[in-house]
């Protein structure tokens, strides 16, 4: 059996409703998107983590597609030092702003599409 | 990049092919093969003198190998290195270096897309990206939008000034008689415009035509021979900061800090040495970045520096004196026009739009996402030392 893809290790966390992301003892840095090997140090040091899931909004912007309905695109800073794309949900794409608290959940895969990692604000979080 | 010696190359000639919405069924390469014709007829030279081929398009995976069986010309000196928009300013140092390692005696760079025929899916398909793909980023927009209000968040920068970089953009392209557009444009215009992608609206964002173009380079000592004057290469660099906007280390601060570094130091010249620039405006905030970041005015005071006016024709920096991506011409890799725009102003050839007595001009070119960074800086012989 070869070793799993670092995205198939990412994707099973996500399934089972966890935010991973791996730290290089080299780089002595959180690394995400996952890898095989560190940026910089080019060291195969790469540990998994598990996020406590809670970030704040770095940048934002609301898509206006030409069919459907505006929708939030977001970079997030996650507490643990690494920052991802993902979407704020359960608020109003317009009233997503930088400095927002927010708290990861998987939203579920749909089809032949796997799971991934969306956000809501910290206030309205379960 | 360095090791490159100043002044060594020259942009010898320079033509854009058809542009705007070319005739039906051109492909991108009779796009690049008609540039060059028309390049080499600019400077008196013919397809046998050329010994170096340098090309990109995002149409043709093995563009180079396209072009060089098109030409017919088996034994050139290749390189089709892509890194977006920025891949012709790339090209002039990579040209540069074959020149003067002897690997080539005239090389051309050239481009073609038929993008706005066939279509921004077909010419330029997205990848796929398991980690930014599920979010449904509008890209490039969405990157450039998030830079944007990064860069609003931080320094106070103002929706309207976005829209003053579209207006002075649109103004010069009034000067141009091969721009795109041909009406006046007021901030209002831009700012009630369609939205995209907060805060942009589609009048932030560059045009969706055909095109492409080339130039041809030699040695400093040919090129004084030529049919119209040398443009030479002072100064290059280059930077890649990332591929995908996520892993942007700062949304508001590019690489052209860097790549802008090291085109000054090998020049031996800073920002106010320049008289014309030429900035990739994909996004009306890429201008006001990279005046901040090639040193024109400090960062974060990119807006206020724009506003009234202060980069159009009546302003007091030329800055896209051709109309840039926003008004003039953007095929999706946009970088060989400003090439082809700071050898015409410093040959004192723009017309309504010529910024009389300039010597120097500084070519920035950006590809992906505000992620490859390139910059040039070109002067007349007066510059030499």
């Amino acid at each position: 059996m070869p070793p799993e893809s670092p995205l198939a290790t990412y994707n099973a966390h996500l399934e089972r409703g966890e935010l991973a992301y791996q730290f290089s003892p080299s780089l002595g840095a959180a690394v995400f998107y996952p890898r095989v090997i560190a940026p910089k140090t080019g060291k195969a040091d790469l540990e998994w983590r598990i996020s406590k899931g809670l970030g704040t909004v770095h940048s934002t912007t609301v898509v206006h597609p030409q069919k459907g309905e505006p929708f939030n695109v977001a970079l997030i800073d996650v507490d643990e030092g690494f920052r991802m794309m993902s979407r704020v949900e359960d608020v109003a794409p317009t009233a997503v702003a930088i400095g927002m608290r927010v708290k990861f959940r998987t939203h579920p895969a749909e089809g032949d599409e796997f799971p991934y990692a969306v956000f809501t604000p910290v206030e309205n979080a379960q | 990049m360095n090791g490159l010696v100043r002044g060594s190359a020259a942009i010898i000639g320079a033509a854009e092919s058809d542009i705007g919405s070319v005739a039906a069924l051109l492909s991108p390469i009779d796009l690049m093969a008609q540039g060059i014709q028309r390049a080499l007829e600019d400077c008196g030279l013919s397809l046998s003198d050329v010994d170096g081929v340098f090309c990109a398009t995002s149409q043709a995976r093995t563009s180079a190998m396209s072009l060089v069986e098109y030409l017919g010309m088996p034994d050139v000196y290749t390189d089709s290195t892509i890194v977006g928009g920025s891949s012709f300013e790339v090209h002039v140092a990579h040209a540069q270096a074959a020149l003067a390692a002897g690997l080539c005696k005239v090389a051309v760079v050239a481009y073609g897309s038929t993008q706005r025929t066939v279509g921004r899916r077909g010419s330029s398909p997205r990848e796929f990206n398991a980690y930014e793909t599920p979010y449904k980023p509008f890209l490039p927009a969405t990157a450039y939008a998030m830079a944007a209000h990064r860069h609003m968040h931080e320094f106070g920068t103002k929706r309207e000034h976005l829209a003053e970089v579209a207006v002075a953009a649109r103004d010069w392209a009034l000067t141009n008689p091969v721009a795109w557009e041909k009406k006046p444009l007021t901030i209002a215009d831009v700012v009630n415009a369609r939205p995209i992608s907060d805060p942009f609206t589609v009048r932030d964002i560059c045009l969706v035509t055909d095109g492409g173009g080339a130039i041809v380079m030699t040695t400093a000592e040919r090129a004084k021979s030529m049919a119209k004057p040398a443009v030479y290469v002072l100064g290059c660099g280059q930077s890649i900061t990332h591929a995908s906007i996520t892993s942007m280390p700062n949304l508001t601060h590019t690489g052209a800090i860097q790549s802008g570094a090291q085109a000054y130091k090998m020049a031996g010249m800073k920002a106010s040495d320049i008289d014309v620039l030429a900035l990739y405006d994909a996004f009306t905030i890429n201008t006001i970045l990279f005046l901040e970041d090639l040193g024109f005015c400090k960062k974060g005071e990119g807006g206020p520096f724009v506003a009234n006016g202060h980069i159009g024709p009546k302003g007091g920096l030329a800055v896209n004196t051709n109309g840039g991506g926003l008004s003039y011409c953007h095929p999706g890799m946009y970088g060989l026009f400003l090439l082809i725009e700071a050898v015409r102003q410093l040959r004192g050839e723009r017309g309504a739009g010529q910024v009389k007595g300039a010597k120097t001009a500084i070519v920035h070119g950006n590809g992906g996402v505000l992620s490859a960074q390139a910059t040039v800086i070109l002067g007349t012989e007066a510059t030499l030392r």
